[in-house]
């Protein structure tokens, strides 16, 4: 068996180097990581927040080991060199892909692509990177019934990062049911119990219980910036409050 | 371990054999582990030994702060160990001593020796150890609670890092010395484990014992620490517990 990623090799045999799950799969033998920041891999599409503006290009903190620069060339916008910070500040909040990756871990994204752009409005939450995929669920299943039973708007990065739009009530039950999913990532039956969650807390102002929610509309592609392309003055209010990060307690 | 008064030694050793805390000479103090115990870091792990009570908060790789200290092709791990005023009898007297830088050096020391940092060029690991309550052994108890930070962090290393102190009592070799053991003992002798390799990754000794007593001591710190290595699992355990379902 040769060793793969989370394990290493010495005096003939294979040892685990982080903490995680055993897979088999000859003949590699490698362990998945169950905790952990995010490590980015090229073609991810990751939510990242502007931490530095440079003449040039942005620095954006996507919960990698490293930050991940944005040059002004990677963006659908025109930019002058000096007027960066007409376009994006520091806070300012992205949906970006990673472009290239090298060996010294420098982290090359891009917004130009279907679905990228600047995030506006709405807050961002933080799940473990390592339960992203239970998050989205197979096909995408668990993230589309939370949208539809919710009626937020979700964007989820791979990095961990989740941004949820919509009205302030919705907002907090999908932040409630992104707890739910970190606390239980392991166990069976979570799809139901999250739509049970939803559909118990679903508000019945009019009567009959569950309320179609309200903007199903533009539920897919994750929202973008209305005015592209125009610098933004107003201030978003994408808050990176409670980050539930690195998993429960 | 500061001035403890003016008091009469107390007997370390009953005629029984048995310790002031009524142990035997080759016994570990009871031992908590909670991994994870803090939201905001990357990993973090409280651990509770005999009377010592510490917490262990690991961020990174990330960022290095000050950027001077990054290395290009490695982590650089920075560890800062620190006891609170409160964490003894006499108000510590609280900040940077030497005492504490020379701890954060030794175990930030032990740290490099197995994490696998060339995986993160230009990177900083940052390693809290803050002692809450302090009853001797504060810096193997560090240790242990940032290994396990280290490992909830999902840090690439070669093993965890048990540690333990041995040390001198009333003439006989003793495993984990509590506080009065320590002040009045005749030596103590701090270690740390590497079970995968059998290697030493951090060895100290205050005190005289002879070439027998060290060897000795050593045989039994080893054991002590594959003891405490168990335990260590066993919290990563549960608190990776999996469900009946299995993973996602």
């Amino acid at each position: 068996m040769k060793p793969g990623p989370g394990t290493y090799r010495t005096g003939g045999k294979v040892y685990a180097s982080v903490l995680g799950l055993l897979s088999e799969r000859p003949p590699v033998v490698q362990v998945i990581p169950l905790s952990g920041r995010y490590i980015p891999k090229t073609n991810d599409t990751v939510i990242g927040t502007v931490t530095d503006v440079q003449g040039t290009f942005w620095l954006l903190d996507i919960g990698a080991p490293r930050w991940a620069p944005l040059h002004m060339t990677g963006t659908p916008w025109q930019v002058e060199v000096g007027e960066t910070d007409r376009f994006l500040r520091v806070g300012d909040a992205v949906v970006v892909q990673v472009e290239s990756l090298d060996p010294t871990g420098r982290i090359g994204v891009t917004m130009n692509g279907e679905g990228l752009g600047k995030l506006d409005g709405g807050t961002i939450a933080r799940i473990s990177p390592a339960r992203v995929p239970r998050l989205v669920g197979r096909n995408g299943s668990m993230i589309d019934s939370i949208r539809h039973l919710s009626g937020a708007d979700i964007a989820v990065g791979q990095n961990g990062r989740v941004w949820v739009g919509g009205s302030p009530d919705a907002i907090h039950r999908v932040r409630e049911v992104l707890r739910i999913i970190e606390e239980n990532a392991q166990h069976s039956g979570l799809t139901e119990r999250v739509e049970s969650y939803l559909l118990a807390t679903t508000p019945t102002d009019a009567k009959g219980p569950a309320v179609p929610p309200e903007e199903h509309a533009h539920r897919d592609a994750p929202p973008r910036n209305p005015n592209a392309g125009e610098p933004d003055d107003e201030p978003i209010d994408s808050l990176d409050d409670e980050p539930t990060e690195p998993g429960p307690e | 371990m500061g001035s403890v008064g003016a008091k009469e030694i107390p007997v370390l050793l009953s005629p029984e054999g048995l310790r002031i805390d009524g142990r035997r000479l080759d016994e570990l103090r009871p031992i908590t582990i909670h991994v994870g115990a803090l939201k905001n870091a990357d990993g973090s792990a409280f651990v509770e030994w005999g009377a010592n009570k510490v917490m262990a908060a690991v961020y990174g790789p990330r960022e290095v702060h000050p950027r001077h200290l990054q290395q290009n092709n490695k982590a650089v791990i920075q560890c800062k160990y620190n006891m609170a005023a409160f964490a003894v009898d006499e108000r510590k007297r609280p900040g940077l001593d030497r005492r504490s830088q020379e701890i954060s050096k030794v175990i930030g020391e032990a740290f490099e020796s197995v994490v696998f940092a060339e995986e993160y060029p230009r990177t900083s690991i940052d390693i809290y150890i803050e002692v809450l309550q302090a009853n001797a052994g504060t810096r193997c108890a560090g240790l242990v609670a940032a290994s396990l930070a280290l490992a909830d962090a999902g840090i690439p290393m070669v093993d965890l890092l048990p540690a333990v102190a041995v040390g001198k009592v009333a003439g006989k070799i003793a495993l984990d010395l509590k506080k009065e053991e320590d002040n009045f003992g005749e030596a103590d002798l701090p270690m740390a484990l590497v079970p995968q390799s059998g290697r030493l990754v951090l060895l100290q000794m205050e005190g005289h014992m002879t070439e027998d007593e060290l060897a000795a001591s050593l045989e039994l710190g080893v054991q002590g620490c594959r003891e405490i290595y168990e335990k260590m699992k066993a919290a990563l355990r549960e608190r990776y517990a999996l469900g009946a379902g299995g993973p996602a």
